[in-house]
């Protein structure tokens, strides 16, 4: 009995193995269709979930979804590698060889607690309160308080945004607190009167319309609202992109129009990202 | 059956972590100037010193209170409320630890930043994992000196000892081996524990230069930047888990060496 377990021990560990180092066997069924995308990884996890849901209408569809990059997309869209690239920004002027679809838009907000008197911040006071330069809310007429300042953790699609902007790299920037998500963020910035912190719009003005303590800040003078990066009329916005090196046709083009649509407006709003079909 | 799983972890660690190896030396891991990964910046020996410091005073504060807590509830607290205590203790031990996370986040590190901001620290995270450990030192202990035979105490009785003199001076001693394997359990979980350290611990990386500098642990690391990495980023993180893993069985090793020794009476 005792020996049987083992048997059925060693087969499991066996079959694990194995099933780590297979090779895929994705080229057994050849009715079956296969669409590439390649590209950014902010857009990826949003195109992956776009990609479960088109799969599920389309059964003979299989969305394989890798990262590596905007200027991964933007190669390998070319070389014709990837049906479809991926981009968390607009084509830049020697791409415009490339077609681009704009699927959802991307903003942040600078957030900072209720109860702070400061009601606007200009673009240099952002960037002295991040690089050590300012700390103290004193200096930029609110309380004599010490001002904590909130980064995001390496790899965050908004960190780079926000490091885009104001010209940062993230050696420069000098934290005292870290987070992952932007939930934490809001947690962070609610729970400390002093606090600064930036997350993406759509999740900050949800819980600033549902009483949590925190404001967001306008930027040049544009109020941070899902509606003004809508209008794309707030700076710290960007477009999420899929490109193609031609007119899309077949399977290639239902998937962007799908991408594009009202059906999948709940999944990108559900990764903060703004809409724009309605 | 066990060894080999841990071999198993052990190997797919190195294989994940071997792409970064081939062009990043070992030294720079502890020589380079920051943890920015990004920007090919891997030194990790701050988050080395925040798991062990976090750890060791969690540690600090959750032994005597988990000994003195077991004395408690075995020989001083009356019957019925030695029941009820036991029964809180050990749902204590089942809140899941991102609920500790969560009340130390909105509640403890608020009242810490009053004292010094930002409020989430080294001392936020001390205070939430020696909470969370404290029910499994006071578990433990109280089950090791349950295991003390009853003659012992009776022996101590019938000699006259008072009740103090024969705790510590026979039931603690015999106990010891019991009580060593039971804060070694709790030094485990201190240091694996990611989300509630996750959340209240600041997460910068640095060695800290008091209890109210924000740090982040190896654990803290890996969970927070896994998600989005790629690449050498996502190899240094498998070093970092590497690291913890190495440090896991270096405690193991040692409470088997703590076993070893026969017990005082």
């Amino acid at each position: 009995m005792k020996k049987l377990g083992q048997l059925t021990i060693l087969i499991l560990i066996a079959a694990i193995v194995w099933g780590y180092f297979k090779p895929h066997s994705d080229q057994v069924a050849m009715s079956i269709e296969k669409l590439v995308l390649t590209g950014s990884s902010t857009v990826a996890p949003l195109v992956a979930e776009i990609g479960k849901r088109f799969e599920s209408l389309h059964p003979n569809v299989r969305v394989d979804v890798q990262t590596g990059g905007s200027s991964r997309g933007v190669t390998d869209t070319r070389t014709g590698l990837a049906n479809i690239g991926m981009i968390s920004r607009a084509l830049k002027k020697n791409e415009t060889d490339l077609l681009s679809f704009t699927i959802a838009l991307d903003g942040i907000s600078i957030i900072i607690n209720q109860s702070n008197p400061v009601s606007s911040l200009s673009k240099q006071q952002i960037i002295d309160i991040y690089t050590g330069k300012i700390i103290n809310w004193h200096d930029v007429g609110g309380n004599n308080a010490p001002i904590t300042v909130v980064n995001k953790a390496e790899g965050r699609s908004t960190l780079e945004l926000f490091l885009h902007h104001f010209e940062l790299t993230n050696t420069q920037v000098k934290p005292h607190v870290v987070i992952g998500d932007n939930q934490q963020g809001i947690k962070t910035v609610s729970g400390n009167p002093n606090a600064i912190a930036y997350v993406s719009i759509g999740a900050g003005e949800y819980e600033a319309e549902h009483n949590i303590p925190i404001k967001l800040l306008p930027l040049d003078g544009i109020g941070a609202s899902v509606s003004n990066v809508h209008n794309r009329s707030f700076p710290l916005s960007r477009p999420l992109n899929l490109i193609t090196s031609k007119q899309p046709g077949g399977i290639a083009k239902t998937f962007i129009e799908f991408a594009r649509s009202v059906q999948v407006n709940d999944l990108i709003e559900a990764q903060y990202f703004v809409p724009i079909a309605n | 059956m066990s060894a080999a799983v841990i071999l198993l972890i052990l190997i797919f660690l190195l294989n994940e972590s071997l792409s970064i190896f081939q062009h990043v030396s070992v030294s720079r891991f502890i020589n380079d100037a920051s943890w920015h990964p990004q920007q090919g910046l891997y030194n990790i020996t701050p988050m080395l010193s925040a798991t062990i410091l976090s750890t060791v005073g969690a540690l600090i504060l959750a032994t005597p209170l988990g000994i003195a807590s077991a004395l408690f509830s075995y020989f001083y607290a009356p019957k019925f409320l030695a029941t009820w205590y036991r029964r809180l203790i050990e749902l204590l031990a089942g809140i899941p630890s991102v609920v500790y996370g969560l009340w130390g986040l909105t509640t403890l590190a608020p009242l810490i930043a009053q004292l010094h901001p930002p409020g989430v620290s080294l001392l936020t995270a001390i205070l939430i994992l020696s909470l969370m450990v404290l029910p499994t030192v006071a578990l433990t202990v109280e089950a090791a000196i349950a295991a003390v035979p009853a003659s012992y105490l009776q022996g101590a009785m019938a000699l006259g000892l008072s009740r103090w003199t024969s705790i510590k001076c026979i039931i603690l001693p015999a106990a010891h081996s019991g009580i060593t394997s039971g804060i070694l359990l709790a030094t485990g979980r201190a240091i694996g524990e990611t989300m509630a350290v996750l959340m209240v611990a600041g997460n910068v990386v640095q060695h800290p230069h008091s209890l109210f500098d924000s740090v982040r642990t190896l654990t803290a690391n890996i969970a927070l930047e896994m998600a989005y990495a790629m690449g050498d980023h996502r190899a240094a993180l498998f070093v970092s888990g590497l690291v913890l893993m190495i440090m896991v069985l270096l405690l193991v090793f040692m409470a088997a060496f703590f076993k070893r020794k026969p017990a005082y009476v």
